[in-house]
């Protein structure tokens, strides 16, 4: 669809936004896996209300916005097991790498940290990889 | 009170943003991944739009000493890349293709996302409470012969 990538340019400005508020506001860095994973282990300098009040923004203004779109299709796989891997690699995964699309992609390549280009040019080949591999070669998904 | 706000704001903003843009659709993020496939290169558009204002506010931040709220900034990024860096990112990426979703996406589609996206994030949870004993597992030195 040609208007796809307006869309995603206008949804990137607005989760920019909310990382340049977060950052600005409360000197924290914008990254959904830290801010899961502390919730999680304690580990970070946000406090648990800060997270959750974060986290329930993050999941309850998609319902604000439901009655604009309609039906909405996250085209999820019904195959649990291959969701069961999927989640756990994440998990453990971004704990390891201390930071996701949102904290090494967003928040760390916008200030130039290395950490942040290295982390996101390994997991951008890990998943083009997984992806060839899983849906081209092996077909589970 | 006022750092709860704008944490609320911020995630609102996030979570108005990944919904917007798509990537709380699994296919867009596989159709990114996909190269072989039917390419989709909308997710490069969600990076590089939320690149602009952060570049900025990473310069505000350089000019000011406290947030608003008076709280810290945060130090200068680090610059040590360690295997666990290299690593996790690589594990991450594998489960970010099979499945299409990535923790923040995963949160925002929480009210629509069904069966398969509560199956994700529960295991996305076990996850990062295993990891730190898999991090200390790893970091273990191997003993001599």
């Amino acid at each position: 669809m040609p208007i796809d990538w307006i869309w995603g340019l206008i949804g990137g400005l607005l989760i920019g936004t909310g990382g340049a508020v977060y950052l600005l506001g409360n000197g924290k860095i914008m990254g959904a896996s830290g801010i899961i994973g502390g919730l999680v282990d304690g580990s970070g300098r946000s406090t648990a209300w800060e997270r959750i009040v974060f986290l329930a923004g993050v999941a309850l203004t998609p319902i604000l916005l439901m009655p604009f779109y309609g039906k909405v299709d996250t085209h999820i796989t019904d195959n649990m097991l291959v969701l069961a891997i999927a989640g756990l690699l994440v998990g453990v995964g971004t704990r390891f790498a201390n930071g996701c699309t949102s904290g090494h992609g967003v928040c760390g390549m916008s200030r130039l940290s290395i950490r942040g280009f290295v982390a996101t040019a390994c997991y951008i080949l890990a998943g083009g990889v997984g992806v060839i591999l899983f849906r081209h070669v092996l077909g589970v998904i | 009170m006022l750092r709860h706000l704008i944490a609320l704001i911020a995630g609102s903003l996030f979570g108005a943003g990944l919904f917007i843009s798509g990537m709380t659709d699994t296919a867009k993020v596989q159709g990114w991944l996909d190269v072989f496939g039917a390419w989709d290169p909308t997710l490069a558009f969600v990076m590089g739009g939320a690149m602009i204002p952060m570049a900025l506010a990473w310069i505000v931040r350089n000019r000011r000493t406290t947030a608003l709220t008076g709280a810290p900034l945060p130090p200068p990024a680090s610059k040590q890349i360690d295997s666990k860096l290299i690593l996790g990112s690589l594990l991450f990426g594998v489960g970010w293709g099979l499945a299409g979703l990535c923790p923040g996406p995963s949160i925002a589609s929480l009210s629509y996302g069904g069966a398969g996206l509560y199956v994700f994030v529960a295991a996305m949870l076990t996850g990062m409470i295993l990891a730190p004993a898999l991090r200390a597992r790893l970091d273990k030195p191997v003993p001599a012969e």
